[in-house]
């Protein structure tokens, strides 16, 4: 079931930031939204949305990884005919994944780990403290020993996140909850 | 009015005071004959107490304290205000006074008037809700807020109305002189949802930001269609059922519209001579802050004095001239108006409860009819999550971002009444309407029990929908790290697809306001700042220059010593070969440090680190101790949980400010290395990006893919490159700027992203873009816009030009014959 509306709502966004009128976006057209200049990990945002050694992305594609951000919808029974759909919590997760697997070898080490949090913490942490948080950040989420978080590893650090949320951090848990609060009505299917 | 009574009442202030109420009775005894002796004397006296001057300033002066202290006494309590909201404690502590008031005097002399209320109490909060109201979330749910503040309180207001009647017919309440048209205007007074209750309330729960605007936005609102409403049902009661006609109720109907757009009108026209006011006001700086009250306060009055909506008037005067005041006045100035206008307010509500409940202790006014006050309360409750649910379904049909059934739920229950509906019940005529005290007293029932009640419940009903069976678990760090990677993709992805929809109108609104409202009502020199990017580079700037005169001073220290030679070696390459590259940018230490910090080699981590793994365990929970807290005290927050709220107790002070700083302060720098290595690129095969570099080199253990040599390599490569004449004029110009390279240059293809050219290692090289090969290379004209934002002094010609960064005028440019290029500036080689 695609929605038209929502499609052309993508559509319109997508030529708002094809400033040329090229038909396709490239890296530095998301480089100028505003926000994501103050974004810590926009950078790797941004990189996500282009398939590896590539700097072009047309509409098709544009949609299909927005759809990663599809709410869990109560329809997904409908679509039985795709298992595993993008905006699954897999497909979720494996999108932050990859965010974190630069070199896409499927395992995050703690040198991936290590330059994330360098991108999201202060600069006022030195780096051997950035450092030993790395090396407990794996060493938590390690269960095989290997040194480094596999997609399963990573898949089941997640599981845990719902339940286990203090009041305080109540508005942290906007990972499943906001994704559907505010993408409920982008019901539009990947082609 | 007798002189002995306030003379007691008086003494009984500075009694409670001094806490010492049980021999209140004895001491009251002997003040009044104090006082009758006093004013026997005769002849000339050295001290005569001239009591009757200063009463009422006195009387008004001491009660601001009792209240003050009231709400001190009660905030000292940190545990039972998590509890029960403070509102209602200030109700009970206004039913303690007025119990001592009854007790002295048999009789309520102090209560809550309207003239006071509507005159001096309320439009400070008004002003205050206005002129903080969070602008872009207010707007963006004005369509909700509105229906919800109009259609809402009508549809309150009418089914209450009409319910009580019905219930009056059925014979549920007796024998009641109140017809049809009353029990209309009973309804509209207290159909409205009370700002003052529900700030006080929704402060100490926190809900999310849609949600608290909706049920803070509507309550504003709809206090202006309630009193709207009211004044049309009470010149009906006046008319009388007789001679009400289709002509009269379309007259009722246009007056209300009138009176609403008249005053929302008025209001935008007070904010708009706020504006012209505080543009003018350089000379003056000091009384600046004083026009705003005195404005806002006479869009009040003058609103109310056309018989149009006071408080939508102050609200809107509020809403449009907040942006542009806060940009012209001085910042202290700003400072100021936000502090005195919290004092105010928060003023204001601490007396209005206590004098609620000060005005609750009076027996002249209680009229007990246990049908009438069960069922209004009954069905305030019912028919506001009924009009909740009513109108918020064709809403969701519109609205990108649907309110959940939990939120409605949550605004059903946050429809708390207040000092409005009070104010308006004592209003009321008593010869026209018979069973006026019946009213209030229902009234005053009903605002204490939705604000002491619903009050209490609201926290635990929020808990308990919220999340359910919150387990108290502690998060590990890899959850929290991952919790907030989620939370920045999230608003990432929010930001690239676009924002709910309203992005049309916001971008045509932006464009009259910058062509048009900017230039009428502001400052130019306040203009300039409202750039965000420019004010945020503005500050870098400003950060910058602290920090090279702290290093200035540090200078002397063994700070470098202690760092083996070969990085110092390593620090001067690549000293030199940023003064070639970016001669002004390495005059901020600041730049030269971020660089530089992570270089610089920590003679211990090694050591440390096998003491991590072979630690005992209370090592290494304290490790964890320290590592959580790093994270929870460190970790940038995404945008969503820092958006302003309106608070009218806490004045946050946006800490965020910061922490956005140095998140684009980042951002840029990484991308002027990846756009300095997209250069290298193009005249040396293998390049990698210093940001990979430095981050491989820091490992601790053996993973070091590169090894210190191939840093030389890397160093010397940069620097060589940095001596091509042709790339050191170019970066001379642009990179000093990063701030706007992303936003004006159209050269940035040639940024990539560290991890791109990481990623693209592999396949042996960074392959120029497209775009990077077709196009010319940057040039002056390009560079003349960037130019003022460095440090060094450049014609104020071009800054007037970098202050329209338009696309347009961005792609002429660029089709534009290059003009010839300056000549380089040798002082910046060496």
């Amino acid at each position: 079931p695609v929605s038209a509306a929502h499609l052309l709502r993508l559509h319109e966004r997508f030529d708002f930031l094809d400033k040329d009128g090229r038909g396709h976006l490239r890296p530095e057209d998301f480089e100028e939204i505003r926000e994501l200049t103050e974004n810590p990990i926009g950078g790797r945002i941004i990189a996500a949305f282009f398939p590896p050694e590539k700097e072009r992305l047309d509409f098709p594609s544009f949609v299909r990884i927005l759809a990663h951000f599809r709410p869990i919808g109560k329809n997904r029974s409908r679509d039985r005919a795709q298992p595993e759909q993008a905006n699954s919590r897999t497909g979720k997760l494996k999108f932050a994944f990859e965010l974190y697997d630069q070199d896409r070898d499927g395992k995050i080490s703690r040198e991936e780990l290590l330059q994330v949090l360098r991108a999201m913490l202060g600069l006022q942490v030195t780096e051997e403290q950035l450092r030993s948080i790395a090396e407990r950040a794996v060493q938590e989420a390690d269960i095989d020993g290997d040194g480094a978080i596999s997609f399963d590893e990573f898949k089941k650090v997640k599981k845990k996140e719902p339940q286990g949320l203090k009041p305080a951090e109540k508005t942290n848990f906007c990972h499943v909850w906001f994704l559907r609060s505010h993408w409920r009505k982008w019901t539009w299917s990947t082609r | 009015m007798g002189l002995h009574r306030h003379a007691g009442l008086w003494l009984l202030g500075s009694a409670m005071l001094l806490c010492c109420v049980s021999p209140l009775k004895a001491e009251l005894k002997n003040s009044q004959h104090e006082s009758h002796s006093n004013s026997n004397i005769t002849g000339i006296s050295i001290v005569t107490l001239k009591w009757e001057h200063v009463k009422a300033p006195y009387l008004v002066a001491v009660w601001i304290l009792v209240c003050f202290l009231c709400k001190l006494v009660i905030e000292a309590n940190h545990h039972v205000t998590s509890i029960i909201p403070e509102s209602a404690l200030l109700i009970c502590a206004g039913f303690i006074l007025g119990g001592i008031i009854w007790g002295a005097d048999h009789q309520q002399t102090f209560s809550l008037t309207p003239v006071v209320f509507f005159y001096y109490l309320l439009p400070s909060i008004i002003v205050d809700s206005g002129y903080h109201m969070p602008n872009k979330l207010f707007f963006s749910n004005l369509g909700a807020i509105l229906v919800h503040a109009i259609i809402g309180t009508c549809w309150n207001a009418a089914t209450l109305g009409l319910s009580l009647w019905g219930c009056q017919k059925g014979g549920a309440m007796g024998d009641l002189d109140i017809g049809l048209l009353q029990y209309l205007l009973f309804g509209s007074l207290i159909a409205a949802v009370d700002p003052v209750a529900v700030l006080a309330v929704f402060e100490q729960v926190h809900v999310n930001d849609v949600l608290f605007i909706l049920v803070f936005g509507e309550s504003l609102l709809n206090d202006g269609v309630t009193v709207v409403l009211f004044n049309v049902f009470d010149a009906f009661v006046t008319l009388g059922g007789a001679q009400i006609d289709a002509v009269e109720i379309i007259k009722g109907i246009i007056s209300f519209f009138v009176v609403a757009f008249g005053g929302s009108l008025l209001g935008m026209v007070f904010g708009i001579l706020m504006c012209f006011l505080t543009r003018c006001t350089k000379n003056i700086e000091i009384i600046e802050p004083g026009f705003i009250f005195v404005v806002g306060y006479l869009s009040y009055l003058t609103a109310e004095m056309l018989s149009l909506s006071a408080i939508l008037s102050c609200v809107f005067c509020g809403v449009c001239c907040q942006k542009y005041i806060n940009a012209n006045m001085n910042e202290n100035s700003v400072k100021t108006v936000k502090y005195v206008m919290k004092v105010l307010a928060n003023g204001s509500e601490t007396m209005i409860f206590v004098f609620l409940g000060i005005s609750a202790i009076d027996k002249t006014i209680w009229v007990w009819n246990t049908g009438f006050i069960l069922l209004t309360l009954l069905f305030i409750f019912v028919y506001r999550f009924i009009g909740v649910f009513l109108l918020t379904w064709p809403l969701n049909r519109y609205r990108l971002v649907p309110l959940e059934f939990i939120d409605q739920l949550i605004m059903g229950f946050g429809g708390l009444r207040g000092a409005v509906a009070y104010g308006l019940a004592v209003m009321m005529d008593e010869k026209k309407i018979k069973e006026k005290n019946l009213m209030v007293s229902t009234t005053l029932i009903v605002v204490f029990f939705t604000v002491i009640i619903q009050g209490i419940l609201m926290k635990p009903v929020v808990t308990w929908l919220k999340v359910k069976r919150a387990t108290l678990h502690d998060l590990t760090l890899i959850e929290k790290v991952q919790n907030r990677v989620f939370d920045h993709m999230l608003v990432a992805v929010e930001d690239i697809s676009g924002q709910i929809g309203h992005n049309y109108f916001r971008d045509k609104w932006k464009n009259f306001e910058e062509k048009w409202m900017m230039w009428m009502l502001m400052k130019p020199s306040a203009r300039k700042t409202q750039d965000h990017v420019f004010s945020v580079f503005h500050q870098l700037n400003l950060k910058d220059a602290v920090e090279y005169v702290t290093e200035g001073e540090r200078s002397g220290s063994l700070e470098f010593i202690r760092n083996d030679s070969v990085l110092i070696d390593f620090k001067k390459k690549l000293g030199d070969d940023m003064l070639d590259a970016m001669p002004d940018v390495t005059a901020d230490t600041s730049f030269d440090q971020g660089i530089m910090l992570p270089f610089r080699r920590d003679p211990v981590p090694s050591v440390s680190l096998e003491m991590h793994e072979q630690t005992m365990n209370g090592l290494r929970e304290m490790e964890d101790l320290n590592s959580h807290h790093l994270l929870q005290e460190h970790l940038y927050k995404g945008r969503k949980q820092h958006r302003h709220r309106f608070s009218r107790n806490h004045l946050s002070i946006n800490t965020d400010e910061d922490e956005v700083q140095e998140i684009f302060q980042r951002t840029m720098r990484k991308r002027l290395e990846s756009f300095k290595s997209a250069k290298m690129g193009m005249a040396l095969p293998k390049t990698i990006s210093k940001h990979t570099k430095k981050e491989q080199q820091k490992t601790p253990n053996g993973k070091n893919r590169i090894s210190v040599d191939e840093d030389y390599e890397f160093s010397e490569a940069d620097s060589a490159s940095g001596y091509d004449p042709s790339f050191t004029y170019r970066a001379g110009g642009g990179i000093e700027n990063p701030a706007f390279m992303a936003d004006l240059d159209p050269v940035v293809p040639l940024q990539i992203p560290p991890w791109l050219a990481e990623a693209e290692l592999d396949s042996g090289g960074v392959a120029p873009s497209q775009r990077a090969q077709t196009r010319p290379p940057l040039t002056a004209g390009d560079l003349r816009r960037l130019a003022p934002l460095r440090i060094s002094t450049q014609s104020t010609d071009s800054f007037m030009m970098a202050d329209i960064p338009d696309a347009e005028q961005r792609r002429d440019s660029f089709d534009l014959p290059p003009p010839p290029p300056p000549p380089p500036k040798d002082g910046y080689h060496q």
